[in-house]
Protein backbone atom coordinates (compact mmCIF):
# COMPACT_ATOMS: atom_id res chain seq x y z
CA UNK A 1 0.00 0.00 0.00
CA UNK A 2 1.67 3.18 -1.04
CA UNK A 3 1.53 5.91 1.10
CA UNK A 4 0.23 7.88 -1.38
CA UNK A 5 -3.07 6.27 -1.50
CA UNK A 6 -3.27 6.06 2.32
CA UNK A 7 -2.85 9.75 2.09
CA UNK A 8 -5.88 10.05 -0.27
CA UNK A 9 -8.30 7.87 1.50
CA UNK A 10 -7.49 9.99 4.71
CA UNK A 11 -8.18 13.21 2.49
CA UNK A 12 -11.32 12.02 1.47
CA UNK A 13 -12.37 10.99 4.51
CA UNK A 14 -11.71 14.51 5.68
CA UNK A 15 -13.35 16.05 2.93
CA UNK A 16 -16.22 14.26 2.25
CA UNK A 17 -17.18 13.73 6.22
CA UNK A 18 -20.69 15.20 5.79
CA UNK A 19 -21.68 13.58 2.48
CA UNK A 20 -20.62 10.10 4.27
CA UNK A 21 -22.30 10.85 7.27
CA UNK A 22 -25.38 11.61 5.86
CA UNK A 23 -25.37 8.14 3.73
CA UNK A 24 -24.52 6.42 7.05
CA UNK A 25 -27.24 8.04 8.90
CA UNK A 26 -29.45 7.25 6.30
CA UNK A 27 -28.62 3.83 5.65
CA UNK A 28 -29.14 2.89 9.30
CA UNK A 29 -32.18 4.37 10.08
CA UNK A 30 -33.48 2.45 7.12
CA UNK A 31 -32.24 -1.30 8.32
CA UNK A 32 -32.55 -0.49 12.14
CA UNK A 33 -35.40 -1.06 14.57
CA UNK A 34 -34.17 1.37 16.82
CA UNK A 35 -37.02 4.01 16.50
CA UNK A 36 -37.47 5.89 19.71
CA UNK A 37 -36.42 9.47 19.38
CA UNK A 38 -34.18 8.59 22.40
CA UNK A 39 -32.74 5.68 20.36
CA UNK A 40 -32.53 7.73 17.35
CA UNK A 41 -30.51 10.50 18.99
CA UNK A 42 -27.69 8.23 21.28
CA UNK A 43 -27.29 6.69 17.60
CA UNK A 44 -26.75 9.88 15.52
CA UNK A 45 -24.62 11.19 18.06
CA UNK A 46 -22.32 7.73 18.40
CA UNK A 47 -21.90 8.10 14.75
CA UNK A 48 -20.72 12.23 15.11
CA UNK A 49 -18.07 10.45 17.96
CA UNK A 50 -16.94 7.79 15.17
CA UNK A 51 -16.58 10.33 12.22
CA UNK A 52 -14.26 12.30 14.38
CA UNK A 53 -12.38 9.42 15.72
CA UNK A 54 -11.64 8.51 12.27
CA UNK A 55 -10.58 11.73 10.92
CA UNK A 56 -8.22 12.49 13.46
CA UNK A 57 -6.64 8.72 13.62
CA UNK A 58 -7.22 8.38 9.49
CA UNK A 59 -4.73 11.80 9.47
CA UNK A 60 -1.91 10.84 11.44
CA UNK A 61 -1.73 7.29 11.28
CA UNK A 62 -1.56 4.32 8.87
CA UNK A 63 -4.94 3.13 8.30
CA UNK A 64 -4.62 -0.74 8.48
CA UNK A 65 -3.00 -0.80 11.98
CA UNK A 66 -5.16 -0.63 14.59
CA UNK A 67 -3.45 -0.99 17.48
CA UNK A 68 -1.17 2.07 16.74
CA UNK A 69 -1.64 4.41 19.62
CA UNK A 70 -2.84 6.93 17.24
CA UNK A 71 -6.27 4.77 16.94
CA UNK A 72 -6.52 4.36 21.11
CA UNK A 73 -8.90 7.41 20.91
CA UNK A 74 -11.41 4.89 18.32
CA UNK A 75 -10.71 2.26 20.28
CA UNK A 76 -11.86 3.33 23.12
CA UNK A 77 -14.81 5.23 21.57
CA UNK A 78 -15.70 1.43 20.01
CA UNK A 79 -14.76 -0.32 23.24
CA UNK A 80 -17.90 2.13 24.79
CA UNK A 81 -20.64 1.88 22.57
CA UNK A 82 -20.20 -1.99 21.76
CA UNK A 83 -20.26 -2.47 25.56
CA UNK A 84 -23.01 -0.16 25.92
CA UNK A 85 -25.05 -2.11 23.34
CA UNK A 86 -23.72 -5.21 24.92
CA UNK A 87 -25.56 -4.11 28.38
CA UNK A 88 -28.65 -2.60 26.53
CA UNK A 89 -29.51 -5.68 24.48
CA UNK A 90 -28.87 -4.65 21.05
CA UNK A 91 -28.10 -8.02 18.99
CA UNK A 92 -24.66 -8.95 17.58
CA UNK A 93 -26.32 -8.03 14.07
CA UNK A 94 -27.53 -4.64 15.16
CA UNK A 95 -24.08 -3.76 16.65
CA UNK A 96 -22.25 -5.29 14.05
CA UNK A 97 -24.50 -3.34 11.35
CA UNK A 98 -23.62 0.30 12.64
CA UNK A 99 -19.75 -0.49 12.04
CA UNK A 100 -20.24 -2.30 8.66
CA UNK A 101 -22.91 -0.36 6.65
CA UNK A 102 -20.30 2.36 6.42
CA UNK A 103 -18.40 0.27 3.56
CA UNK A 104 -21.22 1.80 1.33
CA UNK A 105 -21.37 5.95 1.74
CA UNK A 106 -17.32 5.02 1.97
CA UNK A 107 -17.03 3.31 -1.42
CA UNK A 108 -19.57 5.89 -2.91
CA UNK A 109 -17.19 8.90 -1.65
CA UNK A 110 -14.07 7.33 -2.98
CA UNK A 111 -15.57 6.44 -6.16
CA UNK A 112 -16.64 10.21 -6.99
CA UNK A 113 -12.95 11.47 -6.13
CA UNK A 114 -11.19 8.94 -8.24
CA UNK A 115 -13.46 7.74 -10.90
CA UNK A 116 -10.81 8.95 -13.52
CA UNK A 117 -7.77 6.76 -12.10
CA UNK A 118 -8.95 3.40 -11.77
CA UNK A 119 -5.53 1.95 -10.31
CA UNK A 120 -5.45 4.44 -7.42
CA UNK A 121 -9.71 4.04 -6.74
CA UNK A 122 -8.83 0.17 -6.52
CA UNK A 123 -6.44 0.53 -3.95
CA UNK A 124 -8.38 2.95 -2.05
CA UNK A 125 -11.47 0.68 -2.06
CA UNK A 126 -9.34 -2.47 -0.64
CA UNK A 127 -8.08 0.04 1.98
CA UNK A 128 -11.22 1.33 2.90
CA UNK A 129 -12.52 -2.49 2.84
CA UNK A 130 -9.96 -3.91 5.21
CA UNK A 131 -10.50 -0.69 7.48
CA UNK A 132 -14.03 -1.07 8.52
CA UNK A 133 -13.50 -4.54 8.38
CA UNK A 134 -11.15 -4.43 11.05
CA UNK A 135 -13.00 -1.99 13.43
CA UNK A 136 -16.20 -3.99 13.11
CA UNK A 137 -14.24 -7.14 14.18
CA UNK A 138 -13.16 -5.22 17.42
CA UNK A 139 -16.11 -3.99 17.99
CA UNK A 140 -17.66 -7.30 17.56
CA UNK A 141 -15.12 -8.93 19.93
CA UNK A 142 -15.63 -6.26 22.77
CA UNK A 143 -19.37 -6.57 22.73
CA UNK A 144 -18.74 -10.70 23.06
CA UNK A 145 -16.58 -9.61 25.98
CA UNK A 146 -19.35 -7.42 27.93
CA UNK A 147 -21.70 -10.60 27.35
CA UNK A 148 -19.80 -12.84 28.48
CA UNK A 149 -19.26 -10.71 32.00
CA UNK A 150 -23.01 -10.43 31.92
CA UNK A 151 -23.26 -14.08 31.71
CA UNK A 152 -20.47 -14.37 34.19
CA UNK A 153 -22.15 -11.97 36.43
CA UNK A 154 -25.53 -13.47 36.65
CA UNK A 155 -24.41 -16.93 36.78
CA UNK A 156 -22.86 -15.64 40.18
CA UNK A 157 -25.87 -14.57 41.36
CA UNK A 158 -27.78 -17.57 40.85
CA UNK A 159 -24.77 -18.94 42.81
CA UNK A 160 -25.93 -16.82 45.91
CA UNK A 161 -29.56 -17.66 45.45
CA UNK A 162 -28.79 -21.39 45.42
CA UNK A 163 -26.20 -21.49 48.77
CA UNK A 164 -29.28 -20.38 51.46
CA UNK A 165 -28.25 -20.98 55.02
CA UNK A 166 -30.87 -21.99 56.92
CA UNK A 167 -31.61 -21.62 60.71
CA UNK A 168 -33.05 -25.01 62.06
CA UNK A 169 -32.61 -24.15 65.76
CA UNK A 170 -31.87 -20.85 67.87
CA UNK A 171 -27.99 -22.25 67.50
CA UNK A 172 -27.80 -24.52 65.01
CA UNK A 173 -27.89 -23.20 61.39
CA UNK A 174 -28.44 -25.98 58.25
CA UNK A 175 -26.55 -25.47 54.72
CA UNK A 176 -28.14 -28.08 52.55
CA UNK A 177 -25.73 -28.33 49.28
CA UNK A 178 -27.23 -28.68 46.10
CA UNK A 179 -25.05 -29.29 42.99
CA UNK A 180 -21.18 -29.55 42.26
CA UNK A 181 -18.91 -27.56 45.30
CA UNK A 182 -16.69 -25.44 42.99
CA UNK A 183 -13.81 -22.94 44.04
CA UNK A 184 -16.04 -20.34 43.35
CA UNK A 185 -19.39 -21.84 44.89
CA UNK A 186 -17.33 -22.55 47.93
CA UNK A 187 -16.26 -19.00 48.14
CA UNK A 188 -20.12 -17.77 48.38
CA UNK A 189 -21.26 -20.68 50.75
CA UNK A 190 -18.36 -19.30 53.11
CA UNK A 191 -18.94 -15.82 53.16
CA UNK A 192 -22.92 -17.20 53.02
CA UNK A 193 -22.03 -19.28 56.17
CA UNK A 194 -20.17 -16.79 58.25
CA UNK A 195 -22.21 -13.51 57.29
CA UNK A 196 -25.23 -16.45 58.95
CA UNK A 197 -22.94 -17.28 61.92
CA UNK A 198 -22.52 -13.45 62.98
CA UNK A 199 -26.16 -12.32 62.75
CA UNK A 200 -27.86 -15.51 64.30
CA UNK A 201 -24.76 -15.89 67.03
CA UNK A 202 -25.27 -20.30 66.06
CA UNK A 203 -22.79 -22.19 67.88
CA UNK A 204 -23.25 -25.12 65.34
CA UNK A 205 -23.79 -25.47 61.64
CA UNK A 206 -24.87 -28.93 59.68
CA UNK A 207 -23.66 -29.24 56.24
CA UNK A 208 -25.59 -31.61 54.97
CA UNK A 209 -24.10 -32.83 51.08
CA UNK A 210 -26.93 -35.47 49.71
CA UNK A 211 -27.30 -32.92 47.31
CA UNK A 212 -23.82 -32.95 46.05
CA UNK A 213 -23.48 -35.38 43.60
CA UNK A 214 -19.30 -36.38 43.28
CA UNK A 215 -17.09 -35.62 46.04
CA UNK A 216 -13.48 -35.96 45.26
CA UNK A 217 -10.32 -34.76 46.57
CA UNK A 218 -11.27 -31.00 45.47
CA UNK A 219 -14.66 -30.99 46.79
CA UNK A 220 -13.36 -32.47 50.08
CA UNK A 221 -10.69 -29.60 50.46
CA UNK A 222 -13.65 -27.11 50.09
CA UNK A 223 -15.54 -28.62 52.23
CA UNK A 224 -12.69 -28.88 54.85
CA UNK A 225 -11.75 -25.26 53.81
CA UNK A 226 -15.61 -24.36 54.89
CA UNK A 227 -15.23 -25.85 58.21
CA UNK A 228 -12.31 -24.59 59.03
CA UNK A 229 -13.76 -20.95 57.98
CA UNK A 230 -16.49 -21.09 60.42
CA UNK A 231 -14.37 -22.78 63.63
CA UNK A 232 -12.37 -19.58 63.01
CA UNK A 233 -15.45 -17.82 63.74
CA UNK A 234 -16.56 -20.09 66.64
CA UNK A 235 -18.97 -22.11 65.36
CA UNK A 236 -18.62 -25.81 65.19
CA UNK A 237 -19.74 -28.04 61.71
CA UNK A 238 -20.69 -30.93 61.05
CA UNK A 239 -21.27 -32.68 57.95
CA UNK A 240 -24.36 -35.01 57.28
CA UNK A 241 -26.14 -36.24 53.78
CA UNK A 242 -22.88 -38.58 53.61
CA UNK A 243 -24.17 -41.88 51.28
CA UNK A 244 -22.12 -45.17 51.87
CA UNK A 245 -20.36 -44.84 48.42
CA UNK A 246 -19.14 -41.44 49.59
CA UNK A 247 -17.70 -42.94 52.93
CA UNK A 248 -15.78 -45.53 50.73
CA UNK A 249 -14.38 -42.60 48.17
CA UNK A 250 -13.72 -40.32 51.53
CA UNK A 251 -11.80 -43.16 53.02
CA UNK A 252 -10.06 -44.16 49.63
CA UNK A 253 -8.81 -40.73 49.09
CA UNK A 254 -7.21 -40.29 52.57
CA UNK A 255 -8.57 -37.55 53.14
CA UNK A 256 -9.16 -36.90 57.36
CA UNK A 257 -12.41 -35.66 58.68
CA UNK A 258 -11.29 -36.70 61.80
CA UNK A 259 -12.11 -33.69 63.30
CA UNK A 260 -15.42 -33.41 61.89
CA UNK A 261 -18.22 -34.95 63.74
CA UNK A 262 -20.34 -37.29 60.61
CA UNK A 263 -23.55 -38.10 60.39
CA UNK A 264 -25.34 -40.27 57.70
CA UNK A 265 -28.52 -37.66 57.98
CA UNK A 266 -29.75 -34.48 58.57
CA UNK A 267 -31.81 -35.56 61.43
CA UNK A 268 -28.85 -37.11 63.69
CA UNK A 269 -26.66 -33.98 63.24
CA UNK A 270 -29.19 -32.12 64.33
CA UNK A 271 -29.96 -33.99 67.26
CA UNK A 272 -26.36 -34.07 68.20
CA UNK A 273 -26.35 -29.97 67.52
CA UNK A 274 -28.77 -29.79 69.95
CA UNK A 275 -26.94 -32.21 72.54
CA UNK A 276 -23.69 -30.62 72.52
CA UNK A 277 -25.67 -26.85 72.89
CA UNK A 278 -27.44 -27.86 75.59
CA UNK A 279 -30.71 -28.96 74.49
CA UNK A 280 -32.64 -32.04 73.83
CA UNK A 281 -35.76 -33.53 71.77
CA UNK A 282 -38.30 -34.60 74.39
CA UNK A 283 -41.29 -36.69 73.93
CA UNK A 284 -43.83 -35.17 75.95
CA UNK A 285 -46.46 -37.85 76.79
CA UNK A 286 -49.37 -37.01 75.23
CA UNK A 287 -51.44 -39.72 72.41
CA UNK A 288 -50.50 -37.80 69.87
CA UNK A 289 -46.85 -38.59 70.40
CA UNK A 290 -45.45 -34.69 69.79
CA UNK A 291 -41.98 -33.82 70.69
CA UNK A 292 -40.30 -31.11 72.01
CA UNK A 293 -36.66 -29.09 72.20
CA UNK A 294 -36.13 -28.30 75.43
CA UNK A 295 -33.05 -27.18 77.61
CA UNK A 296 -32.38 -29.75 79.52
CA UNK A 297 -31.23 -29.23 83.76
CA UNK A 298 -27.49 -29.04 84.62
CA UNK A 299 -25.22 -30.19 81.83
CA UNK A 300 -25.61 -32.09 78.93
CA UNK A 301 -23.64 -35.32 78.31
CA UNK A 302 -22.73 -35.92 74.95
CA UNK B 1 4.98 5.01 70.48
CA UNK B 2 1.53 3.81 71.33
CA UNK B 3 0.54 0.54 72.93
CA UNK B 4 -2.15 -2.12 72.79
CA UNK B 5 -4.59 -1.94 76.09
CA UNK B 6 -5.00 -4.47 78.38
CA UNK B 7 -7.77 -4.04 80.79
CA UNK B 8 -8.71 -6.69 83.79
CA UNK B 9 -11.99 -8.70 83.68
CA UNK B 10 -13.21 -10.57 86.23
CA UNK B 11 -10.30 -13.23 86.56
CA UNK B 12 -9.27 -12.76 82.58
CA UNK B 13 -7.38 -10.20 80.89
CA UNK B 14 -9.00 -8.82 77.75
CA UNK B 15 -6.53 -7.40 74.87
CA UNK B 16 -8.18 -5.29 72.13
CA UNK B 17 -6.42 -4.89 69.12
CA UNK B 18 -7.25 -2.06 67.29
CA UNK B 19 -4.13 -0.81 65.30
CA UNK B 20 -2.00 -1.94 62.77
CA UNK B 21 0.43 -4.14 63.65
CA UNK B 22 4.19 -3.90 63.25
CA UNK B 23 6.96 -6.17 64.76
CA UNK B 24 7.51 -3.27 67.72
CA UNK B 25 4.19 -3.30 68.63
CA UNK B 26 3.93 -6.91 68.84
CA UNK B 27 6.68 -7.59 71.08
CA UNK B 28 6.13 -4.75 73.31
CA UNK B 29 2.43 -6.56 73.67
CA UNK B 30 4.15 -9.85 74.33
CA UNK B 31 5.85 -8.19 77.52
CA UNK B 32 3.02 -6.53 78.55
CA UNK B 33 0.64 -9.33 78.75
CA UNK B 34 2.79 -12.02 80.18
CA UNK B 35 3.99 -9.39 83.03
CA UNK B 36 0.44 -8.96 83.67
CA UNK B 37 -1.30 -12.54 83.48
CA UNK B 38 1.29 -13.01 86.54
CA UNK B 39 0.59 -9.92 87.85
CA UNK B 40 -2.81 -10.74 87.74
CA UNK B 41 -2.73 -14.42 88.27
CA UNK B 42 -5.18 -14.19 85.48
CA UNK B 43 -6.23 -17.56 84.52
CA UNK B 44 -7.93 -16.49 80.67
CA UNK B 45 -6.63 -14.37 78.02
CA UNK B 46 -9.35 -12.91 75.51
CA UNK B 47 -7.85 -11.38 72.08
CA UNK B 48 -9.83 -9.17 70.48
CA UNK B 49 -9.51 -9.04 66.72
CA UNK B 50 -12.79 -7.57 65.97
CA UNK B 51 -10.94 -4.14 64.48
CA UNK B 52 -8.51 -6.14 62.47
CA UNK B 53 -9.41 -6.13 58.84
CA UNK B 54 -6.77 -8.39 58.14
CA UNK B 55 -4.64 -11.13 59.40
CA UNK B 56 -1.44 -11.97 57.79
CA UNK B 57 1.40 -15.17 58.59
CA UNK B 58 2.51 -12.85 60.87
CA UNK B 59 -0.22 -11.88 63.33
CA UNK B 60 -0.98 -14.99 63.06
CA UNK B 61 2.19 -16.48 64.49
CA UNK B 62 1.97 -13.83 67.10
CA UNK B 63 -1.19 -15.27 68.48
CA UNK B 64 -0.07 -18.84 68.74
CA UNK B 65 2.58 -17.23 70.18
CA UNK B 66 0.93 -15.28 72.59
CA UNK B 67 -1.36 -18.66 73.37
CA UNK B 68 1.69 -20.25 74.16
CA UNK B 69 3.21 -18.33 76.44
CA UNK B 70 -0.11 -17.56 78.35
CA UNK B 71 -0.53 -21.25 78.46
CA UNK B 72 3.18 -21.70 80.27
CA UNK B 73 1.74 -19.23 82.97
CA UNK B 74 -1.33 -21.31 83.48
CA UNK B 75 -3.81 -18.92 81.75
CA UNK B 76 -5.53 -20.48 78.86
CA UNK B 77 -6.33 -18.02 75.63
CA UNK B 78 -9.39 -17.30 73.43
CA UNK B 79 -9.29 -15.04 69.93
CA UNK B 80 -12.61 -13.22 69.37
CA UNK B 81 -14.14 -11.17 66.91
CA UNK B 82 -12.92 -12.58 63.36
CA UNK B 83 -14.09 -10.83 60.88
CA UNK B 84 -15.80 -13.46 58.20
CA UNK B 85 -13.73 -12.28 54.92
CA UNK B 86 -10.52 -12.11 57.47
CA UNK B 87 -11.48 -15.89 58.27
CA UNK B 88 -12.03 -16.78 54.53
CA UNK B 89 -8.69 -15.41 53.34
CA UNK B 90 -7.23 -17.49 56.30
CA UNK B 91 -8.08 -20.63 55.32
CA UNK B 92 -7.07 -19.56 51.93
CA UNK B 93 -3.62 -18.54 52.81
CA UNK B 94 -3.94 -22.51 54.82
CA UNK B 95 -3.26 -20.59 58.19
CA UNK B 96 -5.81 -22.55 60.43
CA UNK B 97 -5.08 -21.25 63.56
CA UNK B 98 -5.02 -24.79 64.88
CA UNK B 99 -4.37 -25.00 68.65
CA UNK B 100 -5.88 -21.61 69.00
CA UNK B 101 -9.85 -21.15 70.59
CA UNK B 102 -11.65 -19.06 68.86
CA UNK B 103 -14.94 -17.21 69.49
CA UNK B 104 -17.53 -15.35 68.11
CA UNK B 105 -17.63 -12.20 70.36
CA UNK B 106 -16.17 -11.50 73.86
CA UNK B 107 -19.24 -12.83 75.40
CA UNK B 108 -19.14 -16.69 73.78
CA UNK B 109 -15.17 -16.26 74.45
CA UNK B 110 -15.91 -15.88 78.08
CA UNK B 111 -18.41 -19.09 78.36
CA UNK B 112 -15.49 -20.61 76.19
CA UNK B 113 -12.99 -19.67 78.63
CA UNK B 114 -14.88 -20.90 81.68
CA UNK B 115 -15.63 -24.12 80.05
CA UNK B 116 -11.76 -24.36 79.29
CA UNK B 117 -10.42 -23.77 82.91
CA UNK B 118 -13.40 -26.20 84.36
CA UNK B 119 -12.22 -28.85 81.62
CA UNK B 120 -8.64 -28.08 83.19
CA UNK B 121 -9.98 -28.55 86.42
CA UNK B 122 -11.56 -32.23 85.70
CA UNK B 123 -8.14 -33.54 84.70
CA UNK B 124 -6.65 -31.91 87.65
CA UNK B 125 -4.57 -29.14 87.03
CA UNK B 126 -3.46 -27.40 90.21
CA UNK B 127 -4.13 -23.93 88.91
CA UNK B 128 -4.01 -21.97 92.37
CA UNK C 1 -1.28 -4.32 29.37
CA UNK C 2 -1.70 -0.46 30.62
CA UNK C 3 -0.26 1.34 33.07
CA UNK C 4 -3.14 3.43 34.30
CA UNK C 5 -1.00 4.99 37.32
CA UNK C 6 1.32 4.32 39.96
CA UNK C 7 3.09 5.09 43.06
CA UNK C 8 6.00 3.91 44.46
CA UNK C 9 6.44 3.62 48.29
CA UNK C 10 9.36 2.44 50.35
CA UNK C 11 9.64 -0.68 52.16
CA UNK C 12 12.59 -0.23 54.23
CA UNK C 13 10.25 0.25 58.41
CA UNK C 14 7.81 -1.91 60.04
CA UNK C 15 5.68 1.48 59.99
CA UNK C 16 6.21 0.99 56.03
CA UNK C 17 4.60 -2.27 55.78
CA UNK C 18 1.74 -0.87 57.28
CA UNK C 19 1.46 2.32 54.86
CA UNK C 20 1.19 -0.52 52.06
CA UNK C 21 -1.12 -2.02 53.56
CA UNK C 22 -3.16 0.61 53.50
CA UNK C 23 -2.57 1.84 49.79
CA UNK C 24 -3.34 -1.30 48.69
CA UNK C 25 -6.70 -1.35 50.47
CA UNK C 26 -7.35 1.81 49.00
CA UNK C 27 -6.69 1.09 45.76
CA UNK C 28 -8.66 -2.39 46.20
CA UNK C 29 -11.75 -0.16 47.36
CA UNK C 30 -11.32 2.24 44.36
CA UNK C 31 -11.28 -0.61 41.95
CA UNK C 32 -14.22 -2.00 43.02
CA UNK C 33 -13.04 -5.41 44.46
CA UNK C 34 -15.41 -6.86 47.02
CA UNK C 35 -14.50 -7.34 50.55
CA UNK C 36 -13.16 -10.87 50.47
CA UNK C 37 -11.18 -9.72 47.49
CA UNK C 38 -9.46 -6.67 49.14
CA UNK C 39 -8.62 -8.45 52.21
CA UNK C 40 -7.18 -11.29 50.02
CA UNK C 41 -5.39 -8.85 47.87
CA UNK C 42 -3.95 -6.73 51.00
CA UNK C 43 -3.05 -9.69 53.12
CA UNK C 44 -0.69 -10.99 49.72
CA UNK C 45 0.71 -7.18 49.88
CA UNK C 46 1.34 -7.44 53.64
CA UNK C 47 3.29 -10.86 53.31
CA UNK C 48 5.09 -10.21 50.25
CA UNK C 49 6.18 -6.43 52.05
CA UNK C 50 7.15 -8.56 54.83
CA UNK C 51 9.38 -10.52 53.21
CA UNK C 52 11.16 -7.41 51.50
CA UNK C 53 11.85 -5.96 55.20
CA UNK C 54 12.90 -9.19 56.50
CA UNK C 55 14.51 -11.13 54.34
CA UNK C 56 15.83 -9.14 51.45
CA UNK C 57 16.97 -6.22 54.04
CA UNK C 58 14.24 -3.62 52.70
CA UNK C 59 13.72 -2.41 49.42
CA UNK C 60 10.65 -0.84 47.93
CA UNK C 61 7.10 -1.59 45.92
CA UNK C 62 5.35 -0.33 42.83
CA UNK C 63 1.76 -0.04 43.36
CA UNK C 64 0.15 0.48 39.84
CA UNK C 65 -3.56 0.37 38.88
CA UNK C 66 -3.02 -1.56 35.13
CA UNK C 67 -5.69 -2.52 32.16
CA UNK C 68 -5.67 -4.67 29.50
CA UNK C 69 -8.52 -4.63 26.73
CA UNK C 70 -10.88 -5.76 28.62
CA UNK C 71 -10.25 -5.67 32.22
CA UNK C 72 -8.90 -3.63 34.90
CA UNK C 73 -6.64 -4.74 37.95
CA UNK C 74 -3.84 -3.97 40.54
CA UNK C 75 -0.25 -4.57 40.16
CA UNK C 76 2.28 -4.80 43.09
CA UNK C 77 6.12 -5.21 42.43
CA UNK C 78 8.30 -5.65 45.19
CA UNK C 79 11.78 -5.37 44.77
CA UNK C 80 15.00 -5.56 47.16
CA UNK C 81 18.73 -6.06 46.82
CA UNK C 82 18.76 -8.37 49.56
CA UNK C 83 21.08 -11.98 49.06
CA UNK C 84 18.41 -13.59 46.97
CA UNK C 85 16.37 -17.04 47.28
CA UNK C 86 18.12 -19.75 45.70
CA UNK C 87 15.80 -22.20 45.16
CA UNK C 88 12.41 -20.73 44.65
CA UNK C 89 9.97 -23.58 43.97
CA UNK C 90 11.48 -24.47 47.74
CA UNK C 91 10.82 -21.46 48.89
CA UNK C 92 7.18 -21.02 47.74
CA UNK C 93 6.20 -24.69 48.98
CA UNK C 94 7.68 -25.08 52.13
CA UNK C 95 5.60 -22.69 53.75
CA UNK C 96 2.95 -25.50 53.04
CA UNK C 97 4.68 -27.49 55.30
CA UNK C 98 6.48 -25.82 58.19
CA UNK C 99 4.69 -22.48 58.60
CA UNK C 100 7.85 -20.58 58.85
CA UNK C 101 10.32 -17.77 57.13
CA UNK C 102 9.62 -16.59 54.26
CA UNK C 103 7.88 -19.71 52.46
CA UNK C 104 4.68 -18.71 53.72
CA UNK C 105 4.66 -15.16 52.80
CA UNK C 106 5.60 -16.30 49.14
CA UNK C 107 3.19 -19.55 48.68
CA UNK C 108 0.72 -17.53 50.74
CA UNK C 109 0.59 -14.07 48.00
CA UNK C 110 0.70 -16.59 44.87
CA UNK C 111 -2.46 -18.07 46.34
CA UNK C 112 -4.12 -15.16 47.30
CA UNK C 113 -3.18 -13.30 43.79
CA UNK C 114 -4.29 -13.99 40.38
CA UNK C 115 -1.19 -13.93 38.80
CA UNK C 116 2.48 -14.46 40.23
CA UNK C 117 5.63 -13.72 39.19
CA UNK C 118 9.19 -13.98 40.78
CA UNK C 119 12.64 -13.29 39.46
CA UNK C 120 15.15 -14.29 42.16
CA UNK C 121 19.07 -15.67 42.28
CA UNK C 122 21.57 -15.70 45.08
CA UNK C 123 23.41 -12.43 45.67
CA UNK C 124 20.90 -10.53 43.18
CA UNK C 125 17.69 -9.15 44.76
CA UNK C 126 14.32 -10.52 44.55
CA UNK C 127 11.76 -9.21 42.63
CA UNK C 128 7.96 -10.57 42.66
CA UNK C 129 4.81 -9.21 40.90
CA UNK C 130 1.42 -10.36 42.39
CA UNK C 131 -1.84 -9.18 40.37
CA UNK C 132 -4.80 -9.68 41.13
CA UNK C 133 -8.06 -8.89 38.59
CA UNK C 134 -11.12 -7.10 39.11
Amino acid sequence: MSPSHANAVSEIIARKEPEIMNRWLDNLSKTTKRVTGAEKLEVAREQKEFMHALKSAAAKEQLDDLSSPGWGAMRELLSDISARRAKSGYTPLETATFIFSLKEPFFGAVQDELAARPEALLAAVRLVTSLVDKLGLYTMEVYQTTREEIISRQQLELLELSTPVVRLWDNVLALPLIGTLDSARTQIVMQNLLDAIVQTRSDYAIIDITGVPVVDTLVAQHLLKTVAAARLMGAECLISGIRPQIAQTIIHLGVDLSEVTTKATLADAFAIALGRGGMSLVRNGKANGNTKIQTNNGNSAD
Amino acid sequence: MDRIPILKMGEFLLVSIQVDMHDRLAMTLQDDLTEKIVRHNAHGVLIDISALEMVDSFIGRMLGTIASMARLLDAETVVVGMQPSVAITLVELGLSLKGIRTALDVEKGMDCLRQALAERELLGYAGD
Amino acid sequence: MQVIDSELLPVRAPEDVVIVRQVVRRKSVALGLGLVDQTKFVTAASELARNTLDHGGGGHVQIETVRNDFKTGIRLIFEDEGPGIADIDLAISEGYTTGHGMGLGLGGAKKLSHEFEIRSAPGQGTRVAILRWK
